[in-house]
């Protein structure tokens, strides 16, 4: 029962929200509360799935043998707490945010934000592949309002690029290899060990495989990641959660759960095509990294750093070793909240200066102190330099490169990191040592609201307590890959 | 030869088929598709016709000594083919009367000049 | 005793209603009658649909003359389905007809619009259940003498010039189909299909089958605008009064595809039409052509039932293409998305219905803003769209799934790839009309329209419940296209 409840609370949020429409301050409250109510609903669940549990529920049954049904594992158990944690924090942001720019349609922006997080959480917890790809479909046509939110030209067309893209891939990709794999092996059900080996040969698993990680677009692997940097027209809270936390995460958590549960780590290792695909998440990285350093609009220059870094995780997927899945699901958690910092950060500059470009930004970091600190941390921790929680999660991806002798992947790992360095951290060295030109004076703090502030310390202080406390992480890792 | 003579019947459905299915396609005469129209049809209740007709056979009436019959079905089908033959060939009348009503021309080809021009 | 005679009931109900309707000449009073007539006919419908899944095919003997001399109504598991599909949308249509035919029709004409009406609804009835092919004929040309008048009853003169083209087109199908009757009766002697398929295992080599299969195809192609045949299609959904569009869209096209299984699987069987005479590769090709250009050519309409119209070409291709599998999988898939098909059509052209009442006209760029204006027109518009999309939960979907599935067991993965393929195109040109109505503002001299009646809303609602409840469980549809494609599986091999 709490499974449902944890989809069904915030998909009935926005009725709620939409009575509240003409008093923003009890409309904020719901979101709040929902978020927070959410929050302590997937918590609740963590004790029993740690202790070897797992609370199923079965909806209903479309076709015959092909159910609409729930089921709670780490992974998943993990991505809720992290979803969900985050939209909590993001609700306190979007409201000093939302509030300070004065942005139309706030409250459908809110009913929205709502059932893109039911969304997520029915991905989440859901109990087979075709459960998982009707959320899927669902986080993206509740994401769109959001994603065209500005209703100028330059977002219908962004709009238009976000539908294509996710939709189209889903819709040609996903879905044949779904039912390719439904007419296969007569079932779509996560099972520990995967439900393919010993039903397909390697060569056709390695087309469904293929299949499979070119159709989850959300992923955003070369050639089908320009819609998450023209996704960034929306508000900076939708960019934060949705495009750095629920719908890419989404994307790559899908793919862990097709390598873990549909293929199986050990038929996946046999398949000749995972090597392939394995150059091609490393193309994705480096030419991200190096495209994300030409970029001067700092929404862009993130987003180009997200499709990047999303390729890490499915990388570690792809190393079909224990210690590389493990490395891809820290990365899903370090990587949020890294990332969310930074989104949070670059809203907090449009908010108190109207800037967005990094040229823009010299001498910032007298103005915004705090602000820019939370940068710099929430860089160091993407980078993967200790003592921030990025480290484990590069950590234990190299680990993986090395169990399974993929040198060659070591040192992509390395030279991304490398190019992290080079593309996140002039902007703190800008804003803190070098001077506005033609304005040589100090002009005082000028913070962003209090909201946005407390919002982005909560989360740079989240990157600093997962390097010292991984522990709750890794251990419903480690359940993941013992099966 | 007689292969070719003998079955005169069907030649001549044929040359009528042929004769209908061209005007409805060639002529812009809305009047002239119709009869077009018409003529394809009839042929094809000479051919129903046609294949009723029993070597030897009379008309399908008890008689003492008369034992061969022609088949009497088909011109019982072709009586109601007749008839949706004719209503098609009056709604097509009609339609081409409130056709030049409404935009002056039975022309297929001035008609789509006139709705080109829209 | 009632029950016994439902086969013939179905199709004299409506048949003997029509005069009355002429003679009612106020319009209430016509379409009052028409709207019970409907709903009987439904009510008949769902009670055969109940006997054959009890009984099995149900075969009736008209005027008691015994079979085969005598003209035999014969319903299986198909038939069935189709007569449900037809008295449904037959009855959700007409409540919506009051208020838009008061609108889009002028008022003498009324009367002979339900009359009109009726005698389609009873025609395509009849094409379901009879089992002779004669009869067929007789009934396809009531239907379609009818259709030519509900089409040319459209409010702009260019109704008249699509309803004479389709006059000619279907006229010269129908007689195609009369040659191909003719051919059969010639070599065997009888009319009634079951017997023909009976008899025609001594004379199918011979030419002069060939020649009937072929005429018969091409006829009733014309009849179901399979690609390259539709041409007539386009105009005659466009400017027909919005009713019409909706109601021919979801049943007209569907009974010629009916009629095509019942050809190929019924009186031909498969060995003779798929094996020997291979229509399975060309209707597949046919399909994948009509699939991928008619959707191709939807996107660049302006007209919103134009478009609507070409997606409805495109999606037949689907239907065949599962048909032409000629497997059980391949023709059960064909037959969900037949009924499914019917559903989302006609909701999405029952909304623009409510659009041409209160807009009075359905270009696109007279719809700019309008989502504002009609909440819950466009919402059922959107949600047609999406189930024509296929997206999960919708019935849309699961044909989809089915289709697709089919033609990967049938190791077609190409015909997979342009099913979700063309899906992609349907959800560029149904975006067209989303981004059109939500996102831009309306022009300046637009008129301040309110929402649709609720009359009108209430059945394209009910139609997009339908379809959702299928998405969502669809173990009822696809039970019995499963089991009547078997029936026709094992009908066609022989």
């Amino acid at each position: 029962m709490t499974v449902l409840a944890c989809i069904a609370l915030p998909l009935l949020a926005p009725v709620l929200i939409t009575a509240m429409r003409r008093w923003p301050n009890p409309r904020e409250a719901i979101t709040l509360l929902t978020s927070v109510g959410l929050l302590l609903l997937v918590s609740s669940l963590h004790d029993a799935v740690l202790h070897g549990s797992r609370p199923a529920i079965d909806l209903l049954e479309p076709l015959p043998g092909l159910k609409i049904g729930f089921e709670v594992e780490p992974l998943g158990l993990l991505f809720a707490l992290l979803a969900s944690f985050l939209w909590v924090v993001t609700s306190v942001y979007s409201i000093g945010y939302l509030r300070s720019l004065n942005e139309w349609h706030q409250t459908s922006f809110y009913c929205f934000f709502a059932m893109a997080l039911g969304s997520t959480m029915g991905i989440a917890f859901a109990g087979n592949l075709f459960t998982l790809f009707i959320f899927y479909e669902l986080l993206t046509l509740s994401t769109y309002p959001l994603v065209t939110h500005a209703g100028t030209a330059a977002a219908t067309f962004a709009g238009r690029m976000y539908l294509g893209y996710l939709l189209g891939t889903s819709v040609i990709l996903l879905l044949l290899a779904l039912i390719w794999t439904w007419t296969l092996a007569g079932t779509l059900d996560f099972r520990s060990g995967g439900i393919l080996e010993g039903i397909v040969t390697p060569g056709v698993a390695g087309i469904l495989l293929i299949l499979f990680i070119f159709g989850i677009g959300k992923a955003a692997l070369i050639p089908f990641h320009l819609w998450l940097p023209a996704a960034m027209v929306a508000p900076t809270p939708v960019s934060a959660l949705l495009h750095a936390v629920a719908v890419v995460k989404a994307g790559v958590f899908t793919v862990l759960k097709v390598a873990v549960y549909l293929f199986g780590i050990d038929f996946l290792a046999e398949i000749p095509a995972t090597q392939w695909l394995m150059y091609v998440a490393a193309t994705t990285l480096l030419l991200a990294a190096l495209v994300a350093l030409r970029q001067d609009n700092l929404k862009l220059r993130l987003a180009w750093s997200t499709i990047s870094q999303l390729s890490y995780i499915v990388l570690g997927a792809l190393l079909a070793t224990p210690l590389g899945i493990v490395g891809g699901g820290m990365h899903i958690v370090t990587h949020a909240f890294a990332k969310i910092t930074l989104f949070f950060c670059a809203g907090a500059i449009l908010v108190a200066t109207q800037k967005t470009r990094i040229s823009e930004m010299h001498g910032l970091g007298r103005r915004m102190p705090i602000t820019m600190g939370a940068f710099f941390i929430a860089s160091l921790s993407i980078i993967g330099l200790p003592p921030l929680g990025g480290f484990w999660s590069k950590w234990f991806l190299a680990l993986g490169t090395l169990d399974t002798q993929q040198y060659l992947m070591l040192g992509v790992l390395l030279a991304g990191s490398m190019l992290n360095v080079a593309y996140l951290l002039p902007i703190p060295m800008r804003a803190f040592f070098s001077r506005e030109p033609g304005n040589p004076g100090d002009s005082g703090l000028q913070e962003a609201p209090s909201a946005c502030v407390a919002a982005l310390l909560v989360t740079t202080a989240a990157c600093v307590v997962l390097f010292f406390f991984p522990d709750p992480v890794y251990r419903l890792l480690q359940l993941l890959v013992q099966g | 030869m007689s292969e070719l003579l003998g079955h005169y019947n069907y030649w001549i459905v044929i040359v009528l088929m042929m004769t209908g299915f061209y005007i409805v396609i060639a002529r812009p005469n809305l009047i002239k598709k119709v009869i077009g129209l018409f003529i394809f049809q009839t042929s094809v209740f000479i051919f129903f016709i046609s294949i009723a007709k029993v070597e030897g056979g009379t008309a399908p009436i008890i008689e003492e000594g008369i034992s061969v019959y022609s088949n009497p079905l088909p011109h019982v089908l072709i009586l109601t083919a007749i008839v949706v033959g004719l209503a098609t060939t009056a709604l097509g009348l009609a339609l081409v009367v409130r056709i030049r009503e409404a935009y002056g021309t039975i022309n297929e080809d001035d008609i789509h000049v006139q709705d080109e021009e829209r | 005793m009632l029950s016994t005679h439902l086969p013939a009931l179905q199709v004299v109900l409506p048949l003997a209603s029509a005069p009355v309707c002429l003679l009612l000449r106020h319009p209430r009073h016509a379409w009052a009658c028409a709207l019970t007539i409907s709903w009987l006919v439904l009510a008949i419908a769902v009670m055969l649909v109940q006997q054959v899944a009890a009984t099995g095919t149900i075969s009736y003997a008209i005027g008691a003359w015994a079979t085969p001399w005598g003209i035999e109504y014969r319903i299986d598991m198909a038939g069935a389905l189709m007569i449900l599909v037809v008295a449904t949308i037959g009855a959700v249509v007409l409540p919506f007809a009051g208020r838009s035919i008061q609108q889009e029709i002028r008022k003498k004409h009324s009367g002979l619009f339900y009359t009109c009406f009726l005698l389609c609804l009873a025609g395509l009835l009849g094409i379901v259940v009879t089992g002779d092919a004669f009869n067929l004929f007789v009934f396809l040309e009531i239907s379609s003498l009818s259709s030519y008048v509900l089409i040319s009853l459209g409010c702009t003169r260019r109704a008249l010039t699509a309803a004479f083209q389709y006059l000619v087109m279907g006229t010269i199908g129908a007689t195609f189909i009369l040659i191909g009757v003719g051919l059969l009766y010639m070599l065997t002697g009888t009319l009634n299909m079951v017997d023909i398929s009976q008899r025609l295992t001594e004379v199918a080599d011979t030419r002069t089958i060939r020649v009937a299969f072929a005429f018969v195809t091409v006829g009733v192609s014309i009849k179901l605008a399979l690609f390259p045949l539709h041409l007539w299609l386009p105009n005659a959904y466009t400017f027909a009064p919005s009713v019409v569009s909706a109601f021919f869209a979801a049943t007209a096209t569907k009974v010629g595809i009916y009629v095509l299984l019942r050809l190929f699987f019924t009186v031909f069987g498969i060995g003779f039409s798929f094996v020997a005479m291979h229509v399975g590769e060309i209707m597949m090709l046919l399909a994948a052509a009509a699939m991928m250009v008619a959707s191709l050519v939807a996107i660049f309409q302006n007209n919103v039932k134009r478009m609507l119209a070409y997606s409805s070409v495109a999606q037949i291709g689907y239907i065949i293409l599962g048909i032409s599998l000629a497997s059980r999988d391949g023709v059960a898939a064909g037959m969900i998305h037949l009924f499914n098909h019917a559903l989302i059509k006609c909701a999405l052209f029952l909304s623009l219905g409510c659009i041409f009442l209160r807009l009075g006209s359905v270009e696109l760029q007279d719809m700019r803003g309008l989502a504002k204006r009609m909440p819950w027109t466009m919402a059922a518009f959107v949600a047609g769209g999406l189930s024509l999309i296929g997206l999960p939960l919708t019935s849309g979907f699961i044909s989809k799934w089915y289709l697709v599935g089919a033609a990967l067991t049938d190791g077609y993965w190409p015909l997979a790839v342009l099913i979700l393929l063309s899906s992609l195109l349907a959800l560029i040109y149904i975006w067209r009309v989303v981004e059109t109505a939500y996102f831009q503002v309306p022009g300046a001299g637009m008129p301040l329209v309110k929402e649709a009646p609720a009359s009108m809303l209430i059945p394209a609602w009910l139609l997009i419940g339908a379809n959702f409840y299928i998405g969502v469980d669809a173990s009822l549809v696809s039970g019995i296209a499963h089991q009547a494609a078997g029936i026709l599986i094992e009908q066609g091999v022989r």
